[in-house]
């Protein structure tokens, strides 16, 4: 029995850990520097061709509740295990304050209970990670498209970057992450679509600590990476570059696509 | 029907060297002796789209096989049911340490070991669903697999409208790839042909065959379209462009799969088509996709 456990434990790792371990390759493998940038080049097409179909406004297909799935699949960072976290999780994320600035003409600072008071979408979608598979899960949370107008957005701005509680890597290698927190960003037409929520109940509960506790973003026409866990601090601004690797995101800084619709 | 000339004592037909050097010319029903009529068999635009498909198809493939070994397993629906793909790729760790790939399609466990599931990268054993020297890049690297993917994916739907365009243009679809009824008709007659490797000879063999018509125009005119509209499917942006992808196909993990068969529809078409290639005349038809330049044998069906 116990053997098989072990089996089946590492047989869900080794699904699970395969996107992880794809990561990790990128510095091993060589090819020649002018690969990377021409096969780039088809993301600018992609997106343009995509963002012409889709218009601005277009909907992700919404489901019903016969279609929820029974346990919504977890990725990525399960746990962020910062202490300031287990701090915040343990007050149940009553001081958590998602803080919205830059080009903005009011900076906000929102808590969850003051989130929670403003009007609501609820959806029913499928997530889709970049890994291949979907899952359907109903989700509530306070639009960004009025999170934004709130803060009023400044004529300059373009995109639309979350920074986020989880810590991605380990520098003192005592196993545990404690450095380059996860970030993401969106531009204006992504982030203010009506799907884009900031999301607190997945299938009508707060969201699991797995899923991001307390919020985490819903952008339905994109990728599972696009859609931030834990978020902290949300920045409006006009170019990604002097932002962490400059790519946009913790994925994209490690060479994936920033747009995230395929 | 005419009947070939008397063979001439002058050609080293007999010998064994001589035999092979023929079927490697004319393949494997032709008789050395016999008058060749040279023949211009594919204009150009047909060699270059044939040639480009060669190279996007197989950089399609195996940058393809890298995506899905991000996450090897395959579903029917909307979602992924996790307990129960239909197909799935994994590994066990065994008592000494070393890794077992297992492929379980439906009821049934496969020992894939080495080849699906489990094999071995620079030496290392590693879980991965189809092995290192069937993906672009070899080791696993889900972001540059993409990468390639979707720059192939549009020389790939570039080199198909520029295909069709032309065909349809020049009469090559009406004349050799549109099916017609005494293809069906004519079906079991030209299996039996292919089974005795007895390919047509003289006139008959101007034209595409019916069997060769109706692969050709399955592969290009049926299953292509597919893989770039089931492709298509998996991206959410296009799902929210159009509803109707992913409801023609069952959903988006259904798009996914019939991807997936798409694709090996494709590997199955190649080794046919490469055994019918060198079956039939390895340098003359490598010749007739270079320079058009194709040399028929006189007779009818031999």
């Amino acid at each position: 029995m116990r053997e098989g456990a072990t089996r089946r434990g590492f047989l869900m790792r080794g699904l699970a850990g395969i996107g992880t371990l794809a990561l990790a390759g990128c510095d091993a493998v060589s090819q020649p520097a002018w690969v990377d940038p021409l096969l780039r080049s088809a993301e600018a097409l992609t997106k343009r061709v995509q963002r012409l179909f889709a218009g601005d406004h277009a909907l992700a297909q919404e489901f019903t509740k016969a279609d929820i799935a029974p346990s919504f699949r977890a990725n990525g960072t399960l746990d962020p295990g910062t202490a300031e976290y287990r701090a915040h999780a343990q007050k149940n994320f009553a001081d958590w304050n998602v803080t919205v600035g830059g080009l903005v003409q009011h900076p906000l600072s929102l808590s969850i209970a003051q989130l929670r008071k403003m009007p609501s979408r609820t959806q029913i979608t499928r997530h889709d990670c970049v890994e291949g598979w979907s899952c359907i899960g109903e989700w509530t949370g306070t639009p960004m498209a009025q999170i934004l107008a709130l803060a009023g957005v400044k004529p300059n701005a373009k995109y639309v970057v979350f920074y986020c509680a989880d810590p991605m890597s380990d520098s003192d290698g005592d196993g545990v992450n404690d450095s380059d927190f996860y970030y993401e960003s969106l531009d204006l037409v992504e982030a203010t679509h009506p799907q884009t929520i900031l999301a607190y109940n997945l299938n009508g509960q707060p969201l699991a600590i797995e899923h991001g506790a307390p919020v985490r973003i819903r952008a339905e026409r994109q990728l599972g990476y696009k859609q931030p866990k834990y978020v902290k601090d949300i920045v409006v601004v006009d170019s990604l570059e002097k932002i962490g690797g400059g790519k946009g995101g913790y994925w994209e800084d490690q060479g994936y696509n920033w747009w995230g619709g395929i | 029907m005419t009947i070939a000339s008397e063979p001439a004592n002058d050609h080293a037909s007999g010998s064994v060297g001589g035999r092979l050097l023929n079927f490697l010319k004319y393949g494997a029903n032709s008789d050395p002796d016999a008058p060749k009529v040279p023949f211009y068999r594919h204009p150009v635009f047909v060699r270059v789209t044939h040639w480009t498909n060669v190279v996007v198809l197989t950089v399609m493939l195996m940058s393809g096989l890298q995506i899905f070994n991000a996450h090897s397993a395959l579903y029917w629906g909307a979602q992924s049911d996790f307990e129960h793909p239909w197909i799935s790729m994994t590994a066990q760790q065994n008592d000494d340490g070393s890794l077992k790939g297992v492929t379980k399609i439906g009821p049934w466990h496969f020992d894939t070991t080495g080849w699906l599931g489990a094999s071995k990268v620079d030496g290392q054993w590693a879980v991965r669903g189809f092995p290192a020297w069937a993906t672009i890049p070899g080791p696993q690297w889900l972001a540059m697999g993409r990468l390639w993917h979707f720059f192939f994916a549009w020389l790939f739907v570039a080199n198909g409208v520029i295909f069709a365009s032309l065909a349809v243009y020049s009469g090559h679809f009406r004349r050799d790839l549109k099916p017609r009824g005494s293809d069906i008709t004519g079906l079991p007659t030209e299996i039996v042909h292919h089974a005795k490797l007895q390919f047509p000879k003289g006139e008959a063999a101007k034209a595409y065959n019916p069997l060769q018509r109706l692969t050709y125009f399955t592969v290009i005119f049926v299953i292509a379209p597919l893989i770039v509209l089931t492709g298509l499917t998996m991206s959410p942006t296009m799902d929210a462009a159009f509803p109707f992808l992913p409801w023609i196909f069952g959903g988006r993990q259904s798009a996914r799969t019939i991807h997936f068969l798409c694709a090996f529809s494709f590997v199955l078409f190649f080794v046919v088509h490469i055994v019918m290639v060198v079956l039939s005349g390895t340098w003359n038809n490598i010749r007739s996709m270079i320079t058009g330049r194709y040399e028929i044998e006189e007779g009818g069906h031999a």
